[in-house]
């Protein structure tokens, strides 16, 4: 077609640019020009109210090769320290436990709930992803992760591919991920449901280890997770978009935490004895998740809710928003509520009762009962004279554990088993 | 008889409605040239991917279930 006028060329320039910004603008896509570095870095701290206290660093790079291909690397640590709940209840009188490594005890209050607070633990982990653009339509990714702590060895690999289409208005998503953990507790690992020995009922060091031994098994063991998901990303007017995912994944090995005990109670709720969990050695979870986002003229919005579930019979229902607000071209104030409700595993329960056989599995540990929790935060970004980009990030986060329908015997109606846990995230970001 | 009579419309509207659902994706979208509130950093999705990663470690060490946005993986032995 020839150009004939001024205004046949001041439209079609038009349109051959927002074409070009329409091309950059694909969703998934990160933005980065061609030949470029992005470093992303954080800091943030984790406080429980009278439990755990985590500090966590981390820093990505993405370096752009040309204009197809993209490396992302990424590094965190972070140091927990502080005390968690060990499964056992509360009771009327002070409690004390051999520690998990069978070295030294510990002593709980009258009436308060039994934390272990043997944790200190510094864990790095490391990962780096590959993404190429093959052509107009398909992008590919390869990526492999490590991560390691004291007592914990987890290694990755994860790929993935990308189809556009629908003059990229809709992009299909397949990935998948293998991921190899190792478990070497301090210790060692206890025997299913064994019960937890104590050195004043011995009369040497050598007997106590003698039965502390016997107790716990040789050597470590091992975690494998296989993933797959499936993701569309469609773009549904000028202003949103939605995303949808369906993620399957199936672990098997040692899912037992080590650290973890249910306490043996009477009719009366009289602890008589403390036993180590046990998990089953297989679990495949499903998970939908949907998300909307749009360009609002002052911020952007987005909703989303997953529904998950598995063979252990834990449900859950998580709602999230997060809505920011530009107060300025160079700054926005966020907010972030997170709503979620799990149901618990079948093989939950808050104690056991003595007398009665033992089950195969037991766990008390609350983080898989019955629970619902929230979150609301605020976030405060700013861009910089140079550039670069600051933000301050502020939440809360409460969790509700309830009672899954267990009748509390006794003494144990008197105590709150199911205690809230409080906790506060500060963190400060630095974008350049 | 009235219902044979219908059966026949039912299957078509019922396949009909099936075939503009899927051809309906297709119709969703913008225009490459529409897409300028695309091209915003903030409707990027992982523009806040830090944050998410975070999240994602916290919420994963500390409740039942994870992952859904993104794969969920083994991880850590996080108490």
């Amino acid at each position: 077609m020839q150009l004939t006028s001024k205004q046949h060329i001041a439209s079609a320039l038009a349109i051959a640019s927002c074409s070009l910004i329409g091309q950059q603008a694909y969703a998934a896509d990160p933005q980065l020009t061609q030949d470029d570095w992005k470093v992303d870095a954080a800091i943030m701290y984790y406080g429980e109210q009278d439990r755990v206290q985590a500090a966590e660093a981390i820093g990505n790079v993405q370096k752009a090769f040309g204009d197809t291909s993209l490396l992302d690397m990424k590094i965190v640590v972070d140091s927990l320290t502080g005390a968690s709940a060990s499964g056992a209840v509360a009771q009327a009188e002070s409690q004390t436990f051999t520690r998990p490594s069978g070295k030294g005890e510990y002593t709980i209050n009258a009436g308060d709930t039994p934390l272990d607070d043997t944790f200190h633990d510094t864990r790095v982990q490391l990962s780096a992803n590959w993404q190429e653009v093959l052509n107009q339509d398909w992008t590919t990714n390869v990526g492999v992760y490590a991560s390691k702590e004291f007592d914990y060895l987890s290694m990755g690999v994860n790929a993935g591919l990308e189809r556009s289409l629908n003059k990229n208005n809709t992009t299909l998503s397949l990935s998948a991920a293998f991921t190899n953990d190792i478990v070497d507790p301090v210790g060692g690992r206890p025997m299913a449901m064994s019960q937890m020995v104590f050195r004043d009922n011995y009369e040497s060091d050598a007997d106590y280890q003698a039965a502390f031994d016997q107790t716990r098994l040789s050597g470590d063991d091992t975690k494998q997770t296989s993933d797959i998901m499936f993701g569309v990303t469609q773009i549904l007017n000028r202003n949103w978009l939605m995303q949808a995912n369906y993620g399957l994944s199936s672990v098997s090995g040692y899912m037992t935490d080590p650290y973890k005990i249910l306490s043996e109670v009477d009719l009366n709720g009289q602890t008589q004895a403390y036993r180590y969990e046990n998990r089953p050695d297989s679990r495949l979870k499903h998970s939908v998740f949907v998300m909307t986002k749009g360009a609002l003229d002052s911020g952007v919005v987005d909703f989303s809710y997953r529904y998950s579930t598995d063979d252990w019979d834990i449900q859950s229902h998580t709602l999230e928003t997060h809505y920011r607000y530009n107060l300025s071209p160079t700054m926005y104030a966020q907010l972030h509520l997170r709503y979620y409700q799990q149901q618990a595993a079948e093989f939950y329960q808050p104690f056991l009762l003595s007398g009665e056989d033992l089950p195969e599995y037991a766990s008390a540990d609350y983080r898989i009962g019955d629970m619902t929790a929230y979150t609301v935060g605020v976030k405060f970004g700013q861009r910089l004279s140079n550039g670069h980009e600051m933000s301050y990030r502020l939440e809360y986060y409460q969790q509700n554990p309830d009672n899954n329908g267990t009748v509390l015997p006794g003494q144990l109606q008197q105590y709150d088993l199911f205690p809230s846990v409080k906790a506060i995230v500060a963190q400060v970001s630095y974008s350049f | 008889m009235t219902t044979v009579c219908y059966r026949p419309l039912v299957k078509i509207a019922v396949t009909f409605a099936i075939a503009s659902g899927l051809l309906g994706c297709s119709s969703l979208g913008v225009q490459p040239w529409e897409k300028d509130q695309f091209a915003r950093a903030d409707m990027a999705l992982n523009s806040e991917k830090l944050d998410l990663a975070l999240d994602d470690h916290i919420y994963f060490s500390k409740e039942g279930t994870s992952g859904g946005r993104s794969l969920a993986g083994g991880g850590c032995g996080c108490n």
